[in-house]
């Protein structure tokens, strides 16, 4: 399955997969409409500063401990995508609690939202990915299937 | 094709049906639970008080998950015996059930220690189940005082799922802090603070000692008037089943890391269980939900044939309460490091070159980096925690380390 990587000697720190994951993620049409003067709530993260910088956004792993984890039964794997349903999150965080890759953070309204790799919404492929200026986030194929 | 039991309904129980289906799909699995619901996440009945969610969303796993997996359920039933040389579990109602292979899921149940005048207050209740929740619910006023006796996670969950909708709320404990199960005491001190200045009132190293149908005379001389009252003093694992059968038990069923009991044939899981803790080193009941899960899936796994073994369990909590986070895992043992700042608390805890244990309040953002390094026991050679201290960070780990985490199938 192809998933979202990241070469950090590439990353130049510039933030802009944040940015279009949070537009690709915000169902409306107007980039600026969607996020100028707003906290934006990203499901990647640039972790880092000065000269290390990279991007961390969900592994899609394949026996994800979040699953097994969430209290509410909100996350599910979908055709090798981790999915959750926002509706029924209390926003416990125990999925943050446990992801050894630090890939989950919560929505605005303190609900988990989660990296869906764009396959559903407006973008249909990861934004974060088309948008980086420097190729530095892939989506591509590696190692073995399930 | 085999014949599979499994005796409860909770995470555990739905742990297993799936670990049972990932190797084998056509046998037929049995399902038996005295409860008569669809399986909901135990954890979530605060919220639904706070009505944070509601009977539909709470629901664990889809509608159709019982018919999806080929699993037959039968609910309100209670099993009495396990026949462990013929293979069967009795119900209540006399009928008798094959088995091939059994897990135990059982669970807990409140303890309630013997207090008197207990039997004279009418409006008590427990904090466990979806059927406690639905009928304190009924008996909640605006104008409900209420007396919750137990500050642990479930008596703490519970006073912040009906905050709003009670007048006042009281918690006693015979411990000198809250969460004293998690915390320690100047972390308490902290979450004690702010759940007083979000209207909860403590009556800390203090218990009930009598009862009238509306007073509570404590033990310090006190007198708490209250309409309602809420059991939150402790649990037992629900471990009968297996002891009467000469199966070996300690405060849980005993498991190993295949979760078979001592009697061959017969699996457990869940809070009913004692399995292995590896941040002690030492068998322990770890009555959580990631675990009875885990523990759950392995057990259906080596049910059917296949082999899983669940290691690595820790102690591990992700907690909040009005608005305020908290995160604790492992052991608190070690040298401790704190870093104090104006959103929190954090502790860790070091011992021979691996992290032990931590406790962080307030800013919770990535921690689980932090708790797979206890999960997974990994040296500080190279691991720099300083890092963690602002936040927990992938900058913790070596360039190296992260392109190796980072750069493939995981």
């Amino acid at each position: 399955m192809k998933r979202v990587y990241v070469n950090e000697e590439w990353c130049l720190g510039c933030h802009l997969c944040e940015y279009n994951c949070a537009f690709a993620n915000s169902g409306l049409k107007d980039m600026s409409f969607a996020l100028k003067d707003k906290k934006i709530y990203p499901r990647i993260h640039v972790e880092g500063a000065d000269k290390i910088t990279f991007a961390v956004s969900c592994r899609h792993c394949e026996d994800p401990i979040c699953i097994k984890s969430c209290i509410a039964g909100a996350i599910s794997k979908q055709n090798g995508v981790v999915k959750i349903d926002r509706s029924k999150c209390v926003g416990c965080l125990t999925c943050v609690l446990v992801c050894p890759y630090g890939a989950l953070m919560p929505g605005e309204d303190g609900i988990m939202q989660k990296c869906e790799l764009c396959l559903e919404n407006s973008c249909g492929t990861p934004a974060c990915v088309t948008g980086c200026p420097n190729k530095a986030i892939v989506y591509e194929e590696r190692g073995a299937e399930e | 094709m085999k014949n599979y039991v499994i005796i409860g309904n909770g995470t555990a129980a739905i742990g297993t049906i799936e670990g049972i289906r990932s190797v084998d799909k056509d046998s037929k699995i049995t399902l038996i639970s005295e409860e008569n619901h669809h399986v909901y996440g135990r954890p979530l009945i605060s919220y639904y008080l706070e009505g944070k969610t509601d009977l539909t969303r709470m629901k664990y796993r889809p509608d159709d998950f019982y018919d999806k997996n080929f699993c037959e359920t039968v609910f309100g039933e209670k099993v009495v015996s396990i026949d462990a040389n013929a293979k069967t579990v009795t119900l209540k109602s006399g009928k008798a059930l094959p088995y091939d292979a059994l897990c135990v899921a059982t669970g807990s149940r409140p303890f309630v220690p013997p207090m008197e005048g207990l039997d004279k207050v009418e409006k008590k209740f427990g904090f466990m189940t979806l059927d406690d929740a639905l009928s304190l619910e009924k008996a909640l006023t605006k104008d409900s005082r209420v007396l919750i006796v137990g500050a642990g996670l479930i008596g703490l969950k519970c006073a912040e799922g009906i905050k709003d909708r009670v007048k006042s709320i009281t918690v006693c404990d015979l411990a000198d802090r809250v969460l004293s199960s998690i915390l320690d005491n100047d972390c308490a001190a902290i979450v004690q603070k702010h759940l007083e200045a979000n209207g909860i009132s403590f009556l800390l190293k203090d218990t009930a000692a009598s009862f009238t149908e509306n007073e509570a005379y404590m033990k310090s001389g006190k007198t708490v008037t209250f309409d309602i009252l809420i059991l939150a003093v402790g649990v037992r694992a629900n471990t009968e089943l297996v002891k009467d059968i000469g199966g070996s038990v300690n405060r849980g069923i005993i498991v190993n890391e295949k979760l078979e009991t001592s009697i061959p044939g017969i699996y457990a899981a869940g809070d009913c269980t004692e399995g292995y803790d590896s941040s002690i080193g030492a068998g322990r009941v770890l009555a959580i939900l990631p675990n009875a899960y885990m523990q759950g899936h392995a057990a259906g796994i080596n049910m059917a044939g296949g082999s899983k073994e669940h290691a690595n369990a820790i102690p591990m909590n992700s907690i909040g309460f009005f608005g305020l986070h908290m995160m604790t895992a492992g052991a608190y043992e070690g040298e401790m490091t704190e870093e104090i700042s104006e959103n929190g608390i954090k502790r860790f805890f070091v011992k021979d070159n691996v992290l032990k244990g931590f406790i962080i309040i307030g800013e919770t953002d990535r921690v689980g980096i932090l708790t797979s390094l206890i999960r997974d026991k990994v040296p500080l050679d190279d691991v720099d925690l300083n890092v963690a201290k602002t936040a927990a960070s992938n900058m913790i780990f070596s360039q190296e380390a992260r392109r190796k985490k980072f750069g493939g199938v995981v």
